[in-house]
């Protein structure tokens, strides 16, 4: 007899055996951390793989607009699980005010800015071969074409039209000098498989995420551009049921991915994760 | 996209069944409306694409739910494969729709390399296609052996009986000459929706079988391997505490604690002393499928590429093997370049050996002629030679371990699996400094590893006959071939090991003795061996062929035709000319007998044919010969 959570296995052990690929090809090897729920599930995902071990720097992209809970949340998992945190900013256009919260651009050129940009200054700055990224391809149309190892050139940039092939767990490990790759382990989980892997796994969570006076965040991003959706889910199984049995797609409270047809195909192949 | 609940069944697995087919026979298309009347699109989804279509001003298309990158809402094209997740009432599946162009062919096979389950779609209108069947290979070479047929826009040819059983017919023959057994055939038009979650209503009272979602539903989950034999592949060796752990993944079979485990290609042994999870509830087992770590009882060497299995069901090692292989590549798949294998946490810088056979995909029509290359979008049986050994298992019997990718320059260019290879029991080495034990290496195994037999070519002929070229030709030809070979000819033998003879009667006969016995034991060792002389009497070359025999190492007699006078006129060394005017003494030919074989193996004429046509019969008749003989050492 299977167990409740025996697909939950399959998945774990595909994306322990990528990170191990990953830490075995990449010397300069990083994790993005967003803080969100799929952040955590990597987090646990890398000391499964490791046997309790976090051997790889953990960078955080700080775009200043972050929830404060959130930042509350990173700094105190870091120092419990002896975290190597990273923070990376665009200061330089903070300090300009070039943001859309400031009013002076879009939600995308501001995505662009001090998400993209410098997850790319950091990147370059501690020279990283190579970022291990949360996304998975349920999420949205472009993440669906994804790769596990998914090449990006000197500039950044994703050429979806000629990535390469991926069979047999047999990934491209073999670039030019001054290619980037982003990693990707969670491709293959679904939302709902977050939440049953955190709820099996008791994985901790930030806050946001479970309901106060009927409204949670279902996605973490900056304060300006997410808002939280209806809900009554106070725990993790009661947000595996609320999940069960929305038809609201998970990424349409980012407004940044509604703000043209083709906005977050433009974003990810300039270089958003 | 995404939003409704994957797993309906909790602890089942999602089905992954991949959509292939033609281009344009509606692959996306039957995706979207599978995706709309089980009622798994997002909210708003279904007005999002009409307002786009609207935008562009074209009819609603079904195809946008997949093809999301604005180049193939432009071209109307798949061109990355996506993988998209819904459910049926019983249970939840991730579809991967494939493109169908033939220039995408490399993620078609990337979204099909992992399905559970296909759907081939023939759209009945324009029938069997050339992808049609080209995928239908892929898929057979994939492994994905339960496939499902639909045979779609019925309502293009009103739903007539005649043209969906000709087409029937016709693709269940194709699919039987590639051991298909399709599970079932379904007339189906998607953009109508009918027939995929509603029935087909009376449109075609002649179909009794079940809707798409109903088949779909049938299809059993796919099987673990835990009960294969083991294969345990090393990605990693940690030590991040004071543990030791050899970290990776059961490809086959199941691994329990205290398990005496071979490693697999230096075969050294241990005892499984613990299984390694974090985290994780204890058990001291781990079957196919699982990523963990192992400690072991004793500190042998162990490193990525290394497979563990059981020393009762060892896999096979060797540096060449014979595989059946597509390519994908821009470039060809060539005679002569370095590539790189990769086979499960393994890899090694390879070179192709030869093609043996071309299999036309679409016709399975085969070319067996002369090739020296595969070009891409390609299927064709090759041998392949590592640079060093590689542990294997044939793909009928594990097919995690019997599947490899070829990287030319840094890309994946080509996938294949392997056939044909042999398995010979490996003694496991104790853990002591010992690599085998004493009297365990018989040519069974040399040949094994080499991957080729060791054999005599023997080169008898006039002197100028040309001998020495052709044994260098053929060296170098083998030598490229990656495999062992020397010559043993008058400079290397005569000046050493026979310098203390002549050219007298005798000494012809002891000569001859010697290169014999030398001949063998180098064979014996595993190496092919080309002696290149005169050796002029019959008898000599008996007793040669004899001793060779007696120490089961084949024996090729190679008669080098070259009739004297063409030999008088080449006189390289101008040795006629000095016999001829006495000053040499008992020369072959003019006054000592040259006795001609009776029944050589092979006779070659260089006074007819160019050295590369006397090598390239030579390589005719010999390749066949060195391959392994698979019955002679399956054990």
């Amino acid at each position: 007899m299977e167990s409740r959570f025996a697909h939950l296995d399959a998945l774990e052990s595909q994306s322990i055996y990528i990170l191990r690929e990953a830490y075995r090809k990449f010397k300069r090897l990083a994790m993005l951390w967003s803080i969100g729920k799929d952040s955590s599930v990597m987090l646990w995902l890398l000391r499964k793989a490791f046997f309790g071990h976090i051997p790889v720097p953990c960078v955080h992209v700080d775009t200043s607009y972050k929830i404060p809970e959130m930042i509350a949340f990173r700094d105190r998992l870091a120092k419990e699980w002896g975290i190597n945190l990273i923070v990376g900013q665009n200061r330089e256009a903070l300090e300009r005010g070039e943001t859309f919260p400031n009013g002076r651009i879009t939600r995308v050129e501001c995505c662009s800015l001090l998400k993209k940009d410098a997850l790319q200054a950091i990147i370059e700055e501690k020279d990283y071969q190579a970022v291990i990224v949360g996304i998975r391809r349920d999420e949205e149309g472009t993440r669906a074409k994804e790769r596990y190892f998914s090449p990006r050139d000197k500039n950044f940039e994703w050429n979806f039209k000629d990535q390469p092939p991926e069979l047999w767990d047999q990934f491209k490990t073999d670039f030019d000098p001054g290619t980037h790759i982003r990693i990707h382990p969670l491709l293959h989980w679904t939302e709902v498989n977050v939440w049953e892997y955190i709820d099996r796994e008791r994985i901790e969570v930030v806050d946001l995420y479970f309901a106060r006076d009927g409204m949670r965040y279902r996605s973490l991003g900056c304060a300006p551009c997410t808002k939280p959706i209806k809900s009554s889910a106070r725990t993790v199984p009661e947000i595996i049921e609320e999940l069960r049995h929305t038809k609201i797609s998970e990424r349409s409270t980012r407004a940044q991915d509604q703000e043209a047809e083709d906005a977050f195909e433009r974003l990810r192949a300039s270089g958003y994760m | 996209m995404r939003t409704s609940d994957p797993t309906p069944n909790p602890g089942a697995h999602a089905l992954r069944i991949v959509i292939v087919g033609h281009v344009d026979h509606g692959k996306s298309t039957l995706v979207g409306r599978l995706l709309h009347d089980t009622g798994s699109l997002p909210d708003g989804k279904f007005e999002q694409i009409q307002a786009v279509c609207q935008r562009r001003g074209m009819p609603f298309e079904w195809a946008f739910l997949m093809d999301a990158l604005q180049a193939e809402r432009d071209q109307n094209i798949t061109i990355d494969v996506s993988q998209i997740w819904f459910r049926s009432a019983t249970r939840s599946y991730v579809i991967i729709d494939a493109p169908g162009h033939k220039e995408f062919l490399k993620n078609m096979v990337t979204g099909a390399a992992d399905a559970d389950a296909a759907l081939l779609l023939i759209a009945a209108n324009e029938g069997v296609q050339e992808q049609s069947k080209r995928h239908a290979y892929l898929l057979s070479m994939l492994g994905v052996d339960q496939v499902i047929v639909l045979i779609n826009k019925m309502d293009l040819v009103d739903f007539s009986e005649s043209v969906y059983q000709q087409i029937e017919e016709e693709y269940r023959d194709f699919l039987g000459k590639l051991g298909i057994q399709p599970l079932r055939f379904i007339p189906i038009a998607a953009r109508e929706g009918l027939n995929l979650v509603e029935p087909l209503n009376g449109v075609a009272k002649w179909y009794s079988g079940p809707t798409l979602m109903r088949a779909l539903d049938r299809l059993p989950p796919p099987a673990a391997e835990a009960d294969g034999p083991l294969r345990f592949a090393v990605q990693d060796v940690y030590r991040f505490d004071e543990r030791r752990i050899v970290a990776g993944r059961i490809e086959s079979g199941t691994l329990r604690v205290g398990d005496y485990i071979v490693f697999s290609p230096n075969n050294k042994s241990s005892s499984v002393a613990s299984i390694e999870r974090w985290n994780a509830p204890i058990k001291d087992s781990a079957s196919a499928g699982e990523s963990i770590g192992v400690t072991l009882t004793d500190p042998i060497f162990v490193e990525r590429g290394h497979i563990g299995s059981h020393d009762t069901k060892t896999p096979i090692e060797t540096n060449r093997f014979r595989a059946r292989l597509f390519w994908m590549g821009d470039r060809p798949l060539s005679i002569g370049r370095r590539y790189k294998v990769k086979l499960l946490s393994q890899e090694v810088e390879c070179q192709l050996v030869s093609v043996d056979r071309v299999i036309d995909a679409t016709s399975l029509d085969t070319f067996s002629g002369l090739r020296l290359s595969v070009v891409k979008n390609e299927v064709a049986e090759v041998t392949i030679q590592a640079r060093s050994p590689l542990v294997m298992d044939n793909h009928e019997r594990v097919a995690t371990s019997g599947r490899f990718v070829i990287v030319d320059h840094q890309d994946v260019a080509g996938g294949g699996i392997i056939f044909g290879g042999t398995y010979v029991h490996r003694e496991p080495v104790q853990s002591t400094n010992i690599f085998w034990s004493e009297g365990t290496i018989d040519h069974r195994i040399r040949t094994e590893r080499n991957g080729h037999r060791g054999m005599v070519v023997w080169l008898t002929g006039l002197s100028g006959s040309g001998k020495s070229t052709l044994a260098h030709a053929l060296e170098t030809n083998l030598f490229s071939r990656h495999m062992q070979v020397y010559v043993l000819d008058g400079d290397n033998i005569r000046h050493g090991l026979n310098s203390n003879l002549g050219f007298s009667p005798q000494d012809r006969v002891e000569n001859i003795r010697r290169v014999a016995e030398v001949a063998k034991l180098m064979a014996d060792a595993g190496l092919i061996v080309i002696t290149s002389f005169i050796s002029p009497y019959r008898l000599d070359r008996t007793r040669a062929r004899e001793v060779i025999l007696g120490a089961d190492v084949e024996f090729i007699e190679a008669y080098i035709a070259t009739p004297l006078h063409v030999c008088e006129q080449r006189d390289p060394k101008k040795l006629y000319k000095r016999a001829r005017s006495g000053e040499i003494k008992d020369f072959t030919g003019i006054d000592a007998p040259y006795e001609v074989p009776e029944n050589p193996e092979i006779t070659i004429y260089t006074d007819r044919e160019s050295v590369k046509e006397s090598v390239g019969r030579l390589l005719d008749f010999l390749i066949p010969r060195l391959q392994l003989d698979v019955a002679e050492y399956e054990i």
